[in-house]
């Protein structure tokens, strides 16, 4: 059996655009998670998410391992990006779409 | 000592140029006076050079006993003076609560 740890570094290094958020892309159960999501699809690629409601060792564990206490955290290509404030700042002036994109892009070569 | 006047004290050892502490927990489902949701705005010097991330850890350490006790949500804007001067001092606005996890952990 894998540990907390084990499954998280494994979530961050398999997708490499990764949103831990409170509830789903659908229904965001936070208005924190709300805005980051937001700002993330609407930089239209595909990218995963893990909901921490549903996943209360995540949740209790992730802080201590990013360093990061609260959610959510979007993490792209294996490190943090940063929580609501930064990826909803990083979205206002332009750099987060191309961040994104340059993700989607690399993975989707990696894959071929 | 209230929380808020708590993390005031804390941040003066960043030497900022401006700091607001705004505490928005009436803005989530808590109970009247509570201190559980604060945004804190800050301009200082010392954020030259250094990634956001680094910036929101360098305060998460600073006030890690707030955020492991009472504070349940943080949100951070943190500016150098230039930063701060490009933006106009326009402090960005909090989303409002959509009631998930509303009496357990942290956001």
């Amino acid at each position: 059996m894998s540990t907390t740890i084990e499954s998280i570094e494994k979530q961050i290094g398999d997708n490499p655009i990764l949103l831990y958020m409170k509830g789903s892309p659908q229904l965001p159960q936070c208005g924190f998670s709300a805005q980051t999501v937001q700002a993330v699809m609407s930089c239209g690629e595909r990218f995963a998410f893990v909901n921490i409601l549903d996943n209360p060792d995540i949740r209790a564990e992730l802080p201590k391992y990013a360093n990061w206490p609260t959610f959510p955290q979007l993490w792209i290509n294996g490190e943090l990006v940063g929580g609501c404030d930064i990826v909803v700042e990083m979205y206002q002036s332009g750099e987060l779409e191309p961040l994104i994109k340059q993700a989607a892009q690399a993975a989707a070569t990696d894959s071929e | 000592m209230s929380i808020q006047t708590q993390i005031d004290t804390k941040l003066t050892t960043l030497a900022p140029l401006m700091v607001e502490v705004v505490n928005e927990s009436h803005m989530h489902s808590v109970p009247a006076n509570s201190e559980t949701h604060f945004k804190v705005t800050l301009v200082s010097e010392r954020f030259a050079g250094l990634m956001r991330v680094k910036r929101h850890q360098l305060l998460y350490a600073l006030l890690k006993e707030e955020l492991e006790g009472p504070v349940h949500a943080l949100a951070l804007h943190l500016y150098t003076p230039v930063e701060w001067t490009a933006r106009g001092g326009e402090i960005p606005d909090s989303p409002n609560c959509l009631g998930g996890g509303k009496s357990d952990g942290k956001h």
